[in-house]
């Protein structure tokens, strides 16, 4: 099941990078950089079997490596506005206990940069 | 050369989402997006919903399956619109599917919009469709464990149906710890104890739906 989600993904990340290399020039990407948040449920390992797949049949990409960046869950209490980080997806205040906690980092899902040339 | 993107890989999901969500605004129609693993009873919940609501309200719903139109066929007996969409692989509906087909579904006549997503408990809390609200079904046949597992689902959804309840005693389901965990992901999540299939705790559901459909409407 993970694996399709990933699969779901890549697609849409390779869409964004060949869209952006085509419109900066570019003839080969070296590298592509992803920040992906603990919330999105993204197994890292999943994510590169499907991008060795997938970029074989793209030239562009084919001689491309991916890096992945984890962030963790940060929240912030709405009640005292402590930051604290969310272990084990208890969104509970440290501070204050209170449950009404804004998802400050961890819902991230974007290519931070491409390389070429 | 390096270039900076910070590119959202669902951007184009997200403007779709976003012209569909204006549509239902202007037509005045709640969206509904019904999502589970497979087997939960998703199906079954909306026929019952059908069955309380349909003297009340104007109901359409959208069907995603990987394949089959199965469930399209059990909804229709029940007299409602409804569109079949078959995702052919894919394990969650997009903005652009829903998009493609509500031509089929005439919105000037809907309350409610009921989208039951492809059974899977993780891609379809990614994808948004422009729905006023996730709602997620979990039967306890499938075990109390799945909030710590699949916390995503459960952070996104506004409410948890938690349906089979006539089959606890066969289970060692715990309703204490299951609530525990849920409200530790989402405290704002409103759980409804279901029966689908005895028709138990559906009623209780009906009510709160209709007070957000009726709330959209009015505005």
């Amino acid at each position: 099941m993970n694996c399709m989600h990933e699969l779901a993904l890549m697609q849409g990340i390779l869409d964004v990078v060949t869209k952006n290399a085509h419109s900066y020039g570019l003839r080969r990407i070296t590298k592509i950089k992803l920040v992906i948040g603990k919330l999105r449920a993204v197994v890292p390992d999943s994510l590169e079997f499907c991008f060795t797949t997938l970029k074989e049949d793209i030239p562009l990409i084919a001689q491309g490596e991916l890096e992945v960046e984890i962030k963790e869950i940060e929240g912030s209490c709405r009640r005292c506005s402590h930051q604290f980080l969310v272990e084990g997806y208890r969104f509970r205040c440290p501070q204050c206990q209170c449950t009404d906690i804004a998802v400050v980092s961890g819902s991230e899902l974007y290519v931070d940069y491409i390389e070429g040339d | 050369m390096q270039i900076k993107l910070v590119s959202s890989i669902l951007g184009a999901n997200d403007t779709l989402a976003a012209a569909n969500r204006e549509l239902f605004r202007e037509k005045g129609v709640f969206v509904l997006n019904l999502m589970s693993s497979p087997g939960s009873g998703k199906t079954t919940i909306l026929e019952r919903t059908i069955e309380h609501l349909q003297p009340q309200l104007n109901i359409g719903v959208i069907e995603g399956d990987i394949c089959t139109a199965r469930d399209a066929e059990r909804i229709a007996q029940k007299g409602v619109p409804v569109v079949q969409i078959n995702t052919s692989g894919a394990c969650h509906l997009d903005a652009n599917m829903i998009a493609s087909c509500l031509e089929d579904l005439n919105l000037d006549e809907l309350d409610l919009l009921a989208v039951e997503n492809v059974g899977n408990l993780v891609c379809p809390a990614e994808f948004d469709i422009g729905e006023d609200m996730k709602v997620m079904v979990l039967s306890v046949t499938e075990g109390n464990d799945k909030p710590c597992k699949y916390p995503l689902m459960f952070r996104e959804s506004r409410a948890l149906l938690v349906n089979k309840i006539d089959l606890l005693p066969y289970t060692n389901f715990d309703m204490d710890a299951l609530e525990q965990d849920v409200r530790g992901i989402n405290s704002a999540i409103q759980i409804f104890p279901v029966s689908a299939l005895k028709d138990e705790g559906v009623e209780a559901w009906c009510q709160w739906l209709t007070q957000l459909v009726r709330r959209k409407r009015e505005k």
